[in-house]
């Protein structure tokens, strides 16, 4: 392999065909996206040319500071749950015989390639009234009679976590299965009971795995557009329901844009901004 | 009895049986090296020592009071690992009072615990470094200090010294066993360095397929070993056919004079390489050729072809033995070095 830097325009060649795909699908569109951000909406017609920051200005809207807050809320709510189930979960796992880990894991996957919009609908089946499980509970006697479980804030939780869980075991289950499981052992022959040798050992061992689940977790809810419409109330959607909304429906492309711009750099900001935690804290 | 006594110790994973019926006593203040190839369940006897593997069957007691019901984190021992298992995200210092804090020791009195602990592995003024600054020898001296914090009646290690290079290794050899009879704590170690075990312990325990072929002191091992394996695995040793004879006894290359076996049948019998003597001229009563010369320095290793045996004698390089391969010449096995198995020992 040569070491040397490129120099002519004949050693760039290899790169070009990823650097002009790169170009093409993704920092045009972008680019297109940022510039139709500012401009001008056409009542009945599309956007034309223009140089606006009023499509900014709606930001400062309290409707879009509530909208905002619920989620980014939601979003860490969800990571919350996720790492709370999926870290105990992925620990259980990774001591498992190779064969139960295996089949443990193409379960997980086989969620991955379920749709949101089935995954959507399963949910709103199951929490129904008429078909859901309650019906089971009610059944089983543990309940007087069926109720709707959706639309609520619960049911897009619950499809949300179910949605990022698979992602949360996959991103844990690398480090978890590299972790020296004599770290554990040390701890409790120095006289630290199992639970607490978990806290004292696992957790603080883990912490970088933990906060890069949280942010991929975080970014992958931040994203979600179809379930909080499908299994929540008008209250309960996201930024990303707006954008959609505002794209698809009301046809205000400039504003959408500028939605679309805010939510990559909140998350850019958020990444930054955690990475730099992660810098400051890490001792290794 | 005061000091660790093992009873019928059984472990059994599946069909397999790692440990087989293990009893040992380790009087208090005794270092003990647990001896044998890999897979011969001495990693294991040391985990349920520790309360990290189960028993199946049979009885722990540490100066009198049972452990084998007792979990891991109520026993108070000390236990150094393999991969010595530092905390990754505490400082020195941090690692070494981890056992204090968790007993709820006072900041103070653990800081002052943890300086002393230093000084005694004489790593001194390093305990806020990170663990990622230290040296595979000074990582070595923390895990050590951390597992002595709390001054526990047993220290258990396996296999402490099998990351360190030659030449550490037999420094921290010297060092382990000079403060193990400074402290007089009842000392574990697993290993399967056969040098390591000599040169440390008071006592070797032998094992092979689960269990113990031989506990001895080392030089008594040495001189003395039980059965065939015990005299291969520790140290060099000629292990030769061996059949009564007139005036003595005969291996297949010759006699050994003197050499006096019960029975007529054959027998096996082990001697030690830097017994045999080796003459250029033929005084010696067996005949061999050399097949192969290996200068170790200190010595000369010499492999010899005598009828159907191979023979290994180690001599100084000194003699004024010359060999090339090739040459024939005369050995002498003297009987007083020679120990012949039971039939049963193989």
């Amino acid at each position: 392999m040569r070491r040397t830097a490129p120099e002519t325009a004949r050693d760039y060649l290899p790169i070009a065909f990823p650097t002009a795909m790169l170009g093409i699908f993704f920092v045009i569109p972008f680019g297109i996206m940022v510039a139709v951000s500012f401009f001008k909406r056409v009542q009945g017609g599309f956007y034309e040319p223009s140089f606006t920051l009023a499509n900014y200005g709606r930001f400062l809207s309290p409707f879009f500071g509530e909208v905002l807050a619920f989620s980014l809320g939601l979003a860490a709510l969800v990571s919350v749950c996720c790492l709370c189930l999926g870290v105990p979960f992925t620990y259980r796992l990774t001591r498992m015989k190779r064969r139960h880990q295996v089949a443990w894991l193409i379960g997980l996957l086989g969620v991955l390639s379920l749709s949101e919009v089935i995954i959507g609908f399963a949910w709103s089946t199951l929490l129904s009234r008429t078909a859901g499980i309650s019906n089971l509970f009610v059944w089983l006697g543990i309940m007087d009679k069926p109720v709707a479980w959706t639309p609520s804030f619960g049911a897009v939780l619950t499809g949300l976590i179910y949605q990022a869980f698979p992602y949360t075991v996959l991103v844990l289950f690398p480090a978890f299965s590299r972790l020296d499981p004599s770290l554990m052992e040390a701890a409790r022959t120095l006289g630290a009971s199992p639970v607490r040798a978990f806290f004292n050992v696992v957790l603080p061992a883990m912490r970088k795995t933990l906060l890069a689940t949280f942010i991929i977790v975080f970014i992958f809810a931040l994203g979600a557009y179809l379930l909080p419409q499908i299994l929540g109330r008008p209250q309960h959607w996201t930024l990303s329901v707006l954008v959609t909304d505002q794209a698809v429906y009301q046809s205000n492309m400039p504003f959408a844009a500028a939605m679309a711009v805010f939510l990559v750099f909140a998350s850019l900001a958020l990444v930054t901004l955690s990475s730099m935690i992660n810098r400051r804290g890490g001792v290794t | 009895m005061s000091g660790l006594v093992l009873t019928d110790i059984t472990k059994r994973f599946g069909s397999v049986t790692a440990v087989d019926q293990i009893s040992l006593e380790v009087p208090e203040g005794t270092f003990v090296c647990l001896l044998g190839p890999s897979g011969c369940g001495k990693t294991t006897l040391l985990r349920m020592i520790a309360g990290l593997e189960e028993p199946t069957s049979g009885d722990i007691h540490l100066n009198g009071s049972r452990l084998t019901d007792m979990p891991a984190h109520q026993r108070n021992l000390g236990m150094v690992f393999q991969s010595l298992a530092l905390f990754p995200h505490l400082s020195v210092g941090e690692n070494i009072a981890y056992p204090l804090k968790i007993r709820g020791g006072s900041r103070a009195d653990c800081e002052a615990r943890v300086t002393r602990l230093l000084d005694m592995v004489q790593l001194p003024g390093v305990a806020d470094r990170s663990i990622t600054q230290l040296s595979g020898g000074q990582r070595q001296r923390v895990a050590i200090a951390r597992a002595l914090a709390v001054s526990p009646q047993l220290f258990l290690l396996d296999e402490p010294l099998s990351a360190l290079d030659a030449k550490l290794r037999e420094a921290m050899q010297v060092e382990l066993r000079q403060l193990q009879q400074h402290l007089g704590i009842t000392t574990i170690v697993v290993t399967h360095d056969q040098r390591e075990a000599m040169s440390m312990s008071d006592q070797i325990v032998v094992m092979s397929a689960g269990r113990i072929q031989q506990m001895a002191a080392p030089i008594d091992m040495y001189r003395r070993p039980a059965n065939p394996f015990v005299a291969d695995f520790l140290g060099q040793a000629n292990i030769l056919k061996v059949r009564s004879a007139e005036g003595g006894a005969r291996i297949s290359g010759g006699p050994v004079p003197g050499l006096g076996l019960a029975g007529a049948g054959e027998r096996t019998m082990s001697v030690r390489p830097e017994d045999l003597k080796v003459q250029a001229s033929e005084a010696g009563p067996i005949k061999a050729t050399v097949s192969f010369v290996r200068e170790m320095g200190a010595s000369v290793e010499l492999h010899l072809q005598a009828g159907d045996d191979r023979l290994i004698a180690v001599t100084p390089p000194h003699s004024d033995l010359c060999c090339r391969v090739g040459d024939t010449v005369s050995v002498t096995i003297p009987a007083e070095a020679c120990v012949v198995f039971d039939e049963t020992g193989a």
